[in-house]
């Protein structure tokens, strides 16, 4: 291997190899992958997001939320994604086709969040959970998100957004001063309408369960 | 085909003193000089960032009120920019100048044109900088291995397309005339690592591309920085070190083809296996579990290489630093890539994934493998383009215990903790939030074991410092060494 190149050649065509197998046939494969029209509902799926909400996912990506979340489901039978709940059915590629940045995610510090808004709809308890998550998951070894939140005097009415905190919380940490409020910035508004979102409801043909054709009715 | 003796001069960099005059050597070392400084004492700048933001984010992973009001310390931001500042700052840097001295060395080529290289090391360390800062502001793209913003990025790439243009042009300057393995990998890493990260910004950043291909896209990039340009870098100074220190040939000029090779056909697939159970189609899961299980053959051929080298002197070890080092890499290699071809295995991978066994593993590869290497390959070029020894055996000897246990206890830690998570995870029966907190005596033990390691960086640290300050001496100095080995050994152990 003494002729530079001939090396050259080999080194180039070792990475055009994956190049044009994990890249390139995969962006044609279904790099263009369409919303699907669901005749009966009368609308194409998956649903867009909304602005909040897309505002939301800024807030989730500088954070580095993904570094603890994965955003995946897998099938049931690998591992025990469906049995905790985190999902009706596998993740498919089409639910993430709106999205700018996809956060699949490596890691489960904390659990999946592909459909917390459809497991926890609560947006008071979304807040509690940020500004402290020892507040509403007691053990949770979660970072707190006290920025996203601002502890003001109230003009006019409480603000709807205000955190129910319990009394004995407020206290201790000097959150009860009267005429207060203790409610989240912008920030942490759209953060929780982003999680909000997070729900795949719809079951496209491809993210049914596979039933193996031998068993009594067939695919669903 | 090259005749018997040269052959074997290309397959042994320590070619006898008949050969290559050393004042050859010499010359070519004082060219390096400059350029090697700047990127060795940048790499160490960012070693010890890298260290800081490691510990913060390993303490709020057990203790998590640790600077919890601080947004720019956040979780998510720490561990990113430890992430960045281990990987571009300190691992990058450190392979540049191991790269081009040892392609200088080895094409027996003068270093020309050095002020490119410090200008590239300009561009490299203001890119990191940005990039890390903006991470902290929040300006983060969450897309592992790829976090710095688009702002930054382009003067990376201006600095990598400086480095591997020049590592080309000395490399057709060559003068010897057999191309020694380490060069195949060296040239290789050069050219990979800009493809992967060109495709990678702007399939990710610039012009995304949709859905889940994203992904795809993302671990190409992240499993072949390892595989593609750390892992190279790596094995072509192990290659270059443990001959050269032992004073011997490589064990086998055709395994080292073997192993070449394959890694170069197989790595790149691999990737794919952190996606395995996600959205992205079956087929190319399988391909990527495949690659994996393949990268056994690359593994264990530059192992038995890399070992029958050692078979006789094992001695050495206790002697030379760079030695002691290097094999500690080059055996955590083998480690690490078994256990990554395990994990890729589905019925593993099912416990594996998405858990603290992971963190364990790539500590393991980035650190127990690359970065001793590097540590190893720094104590044998830095005395040679100072003309210095370094000043202390004992701040090497405490460098090397503090590192090699802190980081086997690091991985060793998590991988056992990371698999019970595993377990309990796929066990329904057992509430989430009690599955994390099993896991907290483990991430505490890891804390302990990177705050040995910190002890580790702040004596090598010290010992590099002391050394750039030390006057020259006058005369002929012996090396550094654990302690004096017998005589007849002493020319070539360092």
């Amino acid at each position: 291997m003494n002729k530079g190149p001939l090396l050259f050649l080999g080194i180039f065509l070792a990475l055009a190899f994956s190049w044009t197998g994990v890249v390139l046939t995969n962006q044609i494969q279904y790099g263009s992958l369409t919303p699907y029209f669901d005749a009966n509902e009368g609308k194409t799926f998956p649903d867009l997001p909304s602005g909040l909400a897309e505002r939301g996912r800024d807030v989730y990506q500088d954070l580095g939320c993904l570094y603890c979340h994965s955003q995946q489901v897998r099938r049931p039978g690998f591992g025990a994604d469906a049995e905790r709940g985190w999902g009706d059915r596998q993740s498919v590629a089409r639910d993430y086709i709106y999205e700018r940045r996809v956060f699949l995610g490596t890691m489960r510090t904390g659990p999946d969040l592909r459909n917390i808004g459809a497991r926890q709809p609560s947006a008071d308890w979304h807040y509690l959970h940020l500004y402290d998550p020892q507040l509403t998951s007691p053990g949770s070894i979660m970072a707190p998100f006290p920025f996203l939140f601002e502890y003001r005097r109230i003009s006019g009415q409480v603000s709807p957004l205000a955190l129910k905190l319990p009394a004995d919380y407020a206290r201790r940490h000097g959150l009860d001063r009267p005429g207060y409020e203790l409610v989240p910035t912008p920030r942490g508004e759209a953060l929780v309408a982003y999680l909000l979102s997070l729900k795949d409801t719809f079951v496209y043909p491809e993210a049914k369960p596979f039933v193996p054709p031998k068993k009594e009715g067939g695919p669903k | 085909m090259a005749s018997a003796s040269s052959l074997a001069a290309s397959l042994n960099p320590a070619t006898p003193p008949d050969t290559v005059p050393r004042a050859e050597l010499s010359e070519i070392d004082a060219s390096t000089k400059w350029p090697v400084i700047f990127f060795l004492v940048s790499a160490l700048v960012w070693l010890l960032v890298g260290t800081v933001f490691a510990l913060i984010s390993s303490f709020k992973l057990h203790t998590p009120e640790f600077l919890g009001s601080y947004e720019w310390l956040t979780f998510g931001r720490a561990r990113t920019a430890h992430l960045n500042a281990v990987i571009y700052g300190w691992s990058t840097n450190a392979a540049f100048a191991v790269a081009f001295w040892l392609m200088a060395r080895l094409s027996r080529a003068r270093l020309r044109h050095a002020g490119v290289l410090l200008i590239a090391a300009c561009f490299w360390n203001l890119g990191v900088t940005i990039g890390i800062i903006g991470i902290l502001a929040g300006d983060s793209t969450s897309i592992e291995w790829l976090e710095m913003p688009a702002y930054a990025t382009p003067l990376l790439f201006v600095a990598y397309a400086l480095v591997g243009v020049w590592a080309v042009i000395t490399f057709r300057f060559r003068k010897a005339e057999h191309v020694y393995v380490s060069q195949w990998y060296l040239l290789a890493a050069l050219f990979w690592f800009p493809w992967l990260y060109s495709i990678a910004q702007i399939m990710l950043i610039f012009e995304p591309a949709r859905g889940t291909v994203q992904a795809l896209v993302n671990w190409w990039f992240a499993h072949n920085v390892l595989g593609l340009w750390f892992t190279p870098i790596g094995l072509a100074a192990a290659y270059y070190f443990i001959p050269k220190v032992l004073g011997k040939p490589i064990h086998s000029y055709y395994l080292s083809v073997l192993g070449f090779w394959s890694l170069a056909i197989f790595y790149n697939w691999a990737g794919v296996h952190h996606l395995i159970g996600g959205p992205v189609p079956a087929w190319v899961i399988s391909a990527g579990i495949a690659a994996s299980l393949m990268m056994i053959i690359p593994v264990v051929v530059t192992a038995i290489n890399h070992h029958f080298t050692m078979v006789g002197s094992f001695g050495a070890l206790r002697y030379s630093p760079t030695l002691r080092f290097v094999v500690f890499g080059a055996v955590n290699y083998t480690l690490v890539s078994l256990t990554g071809s395990a994990m890729a295995i589905r019925a593993v991978n099912e416990i594996t994934h998405f858990t603290h066994f992971t963190v364990g593993h790539a500590h393991q590869g980035m650190y127990a493998f690359f970065t001793m290497v590097m540590f190893g390959a720094i104590y044998y070029i830095l005395p040679r383009v100072l003309l210095k020894e370094w000043p202390s055996a004992g701040l090497i000897r405490t460098h090397f215990w503090c590192v090699a246990i802190g980081v086997t206890i690091y991985w060793v830690d998590l991988e056992i903790g990371g698999w019970i998570q595993g377990l309990q995870m796929n066990d329904p029966s057992i509430p989430f939030l009690e599955v994390v907190r099993n896991t907290i005596p483990w991430l505490f033990v890891r804390s302990l074991a990177g705050i040995l390691m910190t002890i580790g960086h702040l004596a090598f640290t010290v010992n590099v410092l002391w050394m750039l300050g030390a006057k020259r001496p006058a005369g002929v100095t012996a090396p550094t060494l654990f302690r004096s080995p017998p005589a007849l050994q002493a020319a070539s152990v360092r």
